[in-house]
């Protein structure tokens, strides 16, 4: 089940990066464009694809525990099939046709890796999440409900209460509170890192200019790094947690 | 062989197990006992530690179960619904399970035994109740492990694989190994089981030999020992 899903994504970015690239005859603006629907899709696609995962082989799993394994290696083991075969389709399936379009001898080839790099911690943050959810849910409609809700809440309407309090509270100095907002969803934060890749960042105007001056330094892309790396720890340490003390 | 203190498990509201406490020794059949509800699975579960228990140490050949899976090498486990997954050929799930607990010859001897042939390249979702039961009881019994857990093993199983199963159980125990059977098939229990423990209301009511049960509660047949239990606790 899960392998044959992952060879349909990969095939869907394969796909998706051979279109883009004739769409745009160029490398970086076909970046651009890859970047709006990974930080869009790849969050969708592995929340769906973890609590899937994670519902379907709950009978595989209740075998395994009478099994003398560790509790946390099957979760931990199940956690790592998913989010690496996702990662694997997703880096394989944009790698392949930007590659053979010529990459190397490109200058966007940071850009692009960057690229495939959030994309990557993308992957590994909302399946961890995902299996989170699935773990805390007995339930499979309300468990599938919850992660649909995450996805939505991080994607979009985390957006949208950001910028509402960013207009209502114009008045004052606004800078570090965005920073820090910022920091605080992994989506925006990818997007932002992308984005000031790009030096497209002069469309964001004033704020722009600040993180520019964040993000654009090695200390801002390490804090930026440090803080998508929590956001993968942080989850797979509730999942072992959890674990050891669900009943089955 | 396996001893459980104090053993406490509640879910949500509804407390399963207060204070069961049972020492089983090594070699000869238990039986555990008691009305739906009464906590058999879950004490079951318990010593797998696949429920984590509220209070109360449980030991396996003196090791305390607690954040230890090393232990489990010593038990074989027959689950009460065989849940496979369901994309999985019964070889592919047969060679899987050999591959996580170490090698082992028996299982072609018992797919003979259950003339599990035919069967063995179909996936495991479109097997029937007593097929995926026979799977099931070739996994257990595959192991060479000195203690058996089997939890509703005679589900779903037609005659002559119950006779199998019979033979089976008491060539195990007369290899010295310590079975522990659930069962709600009286006459199956009366005529396998050594010692029987009986579960009720999350505490053991009982704990002795078939005939004792029936001198305590003045009965002539274990059947309706059983019942007279129940009645005077229910009434």
């Amino acid at each position: 089940m899960r392998s044959r899903w992952s060879y349909v994504y990969f095939a869907f970015y394969l796909l998706l990066g051979i279109v883009l690239l004739f769409l745009n005859n160029d490398l970086s603006k076909a970046v651009i464009t890859l970047m709006n629907v990974i930080i869009v899709l790849v969050p969708l696609i592995g929340t769906i694809f973890g609590v899937m995962y994670y519902y379907n082989s709950k009978e595989f799993t209740e075998l395994l525990l009478a099994q003398p394994i560790k509790r946390s290696s099957i979760f931990l083991g199940q956690y790592l099939g998913v989010a690496l075969s996702l990662s694997m389709s997703l880096i394989l399936g944009l790698g392949l046709p930007f590659i053979f379009y010529g990459l190397f001898k490109s200058n966007a080839i940071w850009d692009f890796s960057l690229l495939l790099i959030t994309g990557t911690f993308l992957t590994l943050i909302f399946t961890a999440l995902a299996f989170n959810i699935a773990l805390s849910n007995e339930n499979k409609i309300k468990g599938f409900g919850y992660a649909i809700l995450l996805w939505l809440f991080l994607g979009i309407i985390y957006d949208g209460i950001f910028l509402m309090s960013l207009i209502i509270f114009e008045d004052y100095p606004l800078d570090k509170i965005s920073l820090i907002g910022t920091m605080l969803n992994p989506i925006d934060l990818s997007r932002t890192l992308i984005l000031l890749k790009l030096d497209i960042s002069a469309l964001l105007g004033y704020t722009g200019a600040v993180f520019k001056q964040f993000f654009g330094t090695s200390f801002g892309i390490i804090i930026s790094f440090l803080a998508l790396s929590l956001w993968v720890i942080l989850p797979i340490l509730r999942i072992v947690f959890k674990a050891k003390k669900k009943d089955f | 062989m396996v001893s459980i203190q104090n053993l406490h498990k509640k879910f949500g509201k509804n407390q399963v197990l207060s204070g069961v406490d049972l020492s089983i020794k090594e070699g000869g059949i238990f039986a555990v006992l008691g009305p739906n509800g009464s906590g058999k699975t879950t004490l079951i579960k318990s010593i797998l530690g696949m429920v984590i228990p509220d209070k109360g140490t449980i030991t396996v050949h003196d090791q305390n179960i607690k954040n230890n899976s090393d232990y489990r090498y010593n038990i074989d486990y027959l689950p009460q619904i065989a849940n496979f997954p369901s994309n999985l050929k019964v070889k592919e799930l047969i060679k899987m399970i050999k591959d996580l607990r170490g090698k082992t010859n028996e299982d072609e001897r018992l797919i003979d035994l259950f003339k599990l042939n035919p069967f063995l390249d179909k996936k495991l979702g479109t097997l029937s109740g007593g097929t995926k039961q026979k799977v099931n009881l070739i996994l257990t019994f595959m192991f060479n492990s000195p203690l058996i857990i089997l939890d509703e093993p005679t589900s779903g199983l037609d005659p002559i694989s119950m006779i199998r199963l019979k033979d089976l159980i008491q060539a195990e125990k007369a290899k010295g190994k310590t079975i522990l059977i659930t069962s709600h098939i009286m006459s199956f229990v009366e005529e396998v089981s050594d010692e029987i423990v009986f579960l009720l209301e999350g505490k053991i009511y009982f704990k002795g030999t078939v005939s004792e049960l029936k001198t305590k509660t003045n009965q002539p047949d274990f059947e309706h020992a059983i019942a007279s239990i129940l009645t005077d606790n229910h009434a």
